[in-house]
């Protein structure tokens, strides 16, 4: 059977749907979900008024099966210390992204960056989008429409190992394709 | 269904709520050898009430790195009002300054008189009356300790100030992000908020009933603003990219941020009240971290157009100005109330330190020694400079006095503490 274009993203669209509802079974990366479990206590609340909404965003994540092609499975990429540059190992994980990216054309990514923990925190928030925004024109480069991908930097914030030490900061920096 | 539809939320806020307190310890790490020795004598009647006031006293002079309170085992009488206080006694000791006083309870409210006297002079200095409720007796003493501090010192104390500080427990997707207000002190917290995704970059309204901060609650970053006691707040930005490191104006009308929309991360001053932008900074680097000039006519801020991060000064129409040049870092600056130094986030041979840079002879001298120092925020009254640090693998909040000659650890119970911002005065 031939699926025809229109038919086909329309498989995307429903199997992105279907993953949005699902959380996160995947585990195998660090960081990688961004506002993970909808409705199932996520959210924000302020103390004294006590008003609350739900948040999360993002569509979820896993290797699911896509019309055509599946989410490259390696979605981390690290950095050295005070660095943008993407290192030569990680050129092909781009890559894959990127052609993953041109192949679905409803399919988008949120590229989270992060550094390690040294340094003023809002000056790595910087850091973090130049790490980020260096992966964006990488894979502009490749063919991907910048309305496929948004930057989000999470600095420090959201560590992916704990400690002070070069191997938990070699950890934390890093960009997560966030599908 | 719509109260039902209030307790569901609720429950939930409650359970994604890890801890509504996290009171905030206080451990002093260094005392200063030239603090003046004063004597706070335990006030009459006050055995029974639930804060032992003169302590608390005692506890904020400490801290101040001013003085240096006497231990209670070694004072031989205990005075409470300046009539019984025999001098000699306390010239033996070596006390400059002694403290008394008496509590006594009027409908359902203390009553608490007290007295300064001056030991060498065999003067009094000063004395009060304070009326508070039961459930203000910590109030009521850093109150008491504003008075003998400024009557001694000449500097305004700054004990009744709050902090903001901001929480986090967990790793990774799994973490739990939480804004707290509490005493100077550390106590009588109180969650202002909490969510799934960071919070950061907390700043106080100049009349303190405000805070400005970046919440990650939609999936990305967003500037708002929350009065503190009503919780009610709003959002006031969320361009693409960067929204960050919000510092209020000293006039109140003003807010000025680190937004990336236009690509680069820049400065804008945000006009509150019509949400106006003015773009304050124009280059390919990283400008944030934005600070307001006492007077309020400039911007202190970090840039790394030079390479690494750097302090600049600007006036609003005018252009930059690089302040710092010891080394290949120097971040987050924030003013002395007095304009006439900077204190920052300094990295040299022992790693990222508080320092204070005078900004006429632009001499730089690191402040304590705290590692992986960050986030540095002034008292109101210049004297002490809190900021966050790694005690045993955790963030916690460490002050050090702006001569460098105090320091203290604020230590929390569980999880990681950090981005302090002291109130200004509140009274």
């Amino acid at each position: 059977m031939q699926i025809k274009p229109y038919a086909r993203s329309l498989a995307i669209a429903a199997s992105l749907a279907v993953m949005a509802g699902c959380s996160s079974t995947g585990g195998t990366q660090d960081g990688n979900m961004n506002g993970t479990a909808n409705g199932n206590g996520s959210g924000v609340g302020t103390g004294t008024a006590g008003t609350g909404q739900t948040s999360g965003s993002g569509l979820g994540e896993g290797a699911g099966q896509m019309a055509g092609s599946r989410i490259p499975e390696v979605r981390t990429i690290y950095f050295a210390f005070d660095s943008e540059t993407i290192r030569p190992e990680f050129q092909s994980v781009l890559e894959s992204h990127a052609r993953f990216l041109s192949d679905n054309s409803n399919a988008s990514v949120v590229l989270q960056g992060h550094t390690d923990e040294r340094g003023t925190r809002e000056y790595n928030l910087a850091l973090g989008e130049r790490r980020a925004n260096a992966v964006k024109r990488f894979m502009s480069i490749q063919g991907v429409s910048p309305s496929q991908v948004e930057v989000v930097s999470y600095g420090e914030e959201r560590p992916a190992a704990r400690g002070g030490n070069e191997e938990a900061y070699a950890q934390n920096r890093r960009v997560v394709f966030a599908y | 269904m719509r109260a039902l539809m209030t307790t569901w939320l609720a429950a939930v806020l409650w359970l994604c709520t890890p801890l509504a307190q996290a009171d905030l310890t206080i451990d002093i790490t260094r005392g200063n050898e030239q603090a003046t020795p004063i004597a706070v004598v335990p006030f009459a009647d006050g055995q029974d009430l639930p804060q032992d006031v003169a302590q608390i006293v005692a506890d904020d002079l400490k801290r101040s790195g001013y003085f240096d309170p006497l231990e209670r085992q070694a004072m031989f009488a205990k005075p409470s009002s300046g009539d019984e206080v025999s001098y000699g006694d306390w010239q033996s000791l070596d006390t400059r300054y002694l403290v008394v006083g008496r509590v006594s309870r009027s409908a359902g409210n203390v009553e608490i008189r007290y007295e300064l006297m001056n030991v060498s002079g065999e003067s009094r200095m000063l004395g009060e009356v304070i009326t508070a409720g039961q459930d203000q007796l910590r109030g009521a003493a850093h109150r008491i300790s504003d008075k003998i501090f400024e009557e001694i010192t000449g500097i305004r104390g700054a004990f009744s100030t709050r902090i903001a500080y901001v929480t986090s427990q967990g790793l990774g997707d799994d973490t739990a992000y939480q804004l707290f207000v509490a005493d100077a002190d550390g106590r009588n917290s109180h969650q202002v908020l909490s969510s799934d995704q960071p919070i950061m970059s907390p700043s106080w309204s100049p009349d303190g009933s405000k805070l400005a901060y970046v919440s990650f609650e939609s999936g990305r970053p967003g500037i708002y603003v929350q009065q503190v006691d009503s919780g009610r707040r709003v959002r006031l930005t969320s361009f693409e990219g960067l929204n960050s490191a919000p510092s209020w104006s000293p006039d109140g009308r003003r807010l000025a941020m680190a937004l990336s929309r236009d690509g680069q991360p820049e400065i804008y001053v945000m006009d509150i009240a019509s949400q106006n932008l003015q773009r304050i900074t124009n280059s390919s680097s990283i400008e944030t971290e934005p600070s307001w000039t006492p007077d309020g006519d400039g911007l202190i801020y970090t840039s790394d157009r030079s390479g690494g991060p750097q302090i600049y000064r600007q006036s609003l129409g005018g252009s930059p100005e690089r302040i710092t040049f010891t080394g290949n870092y120097n971040a987050r600056a924030r003013f002395a109330p007095d304009g006439e130094s900077i204190f920052l986030i300094h990295r040299g041979a022992n790693g990222y330190r508080v320092a204070r840079q005078d900004l006429e002879s632009g001499r730089l001298v690191e402040l304590g020694d705290a590692r992986q120092a960050e986030s540095p925020s002034v008292a109101p009254n210049g004297t002490m400079v809190i900021f966050a640090t790694q005690q045993g693998g955790n963030g916690v909040l460490g002050a050090v006095s702006a001569d460098g000659r105090v320091s203290f650890r604020l230590p929390a119970a569980q999880g990681d503490v950090r981005e302090p911002a002291w109130s200004p005065f509140l009274n």
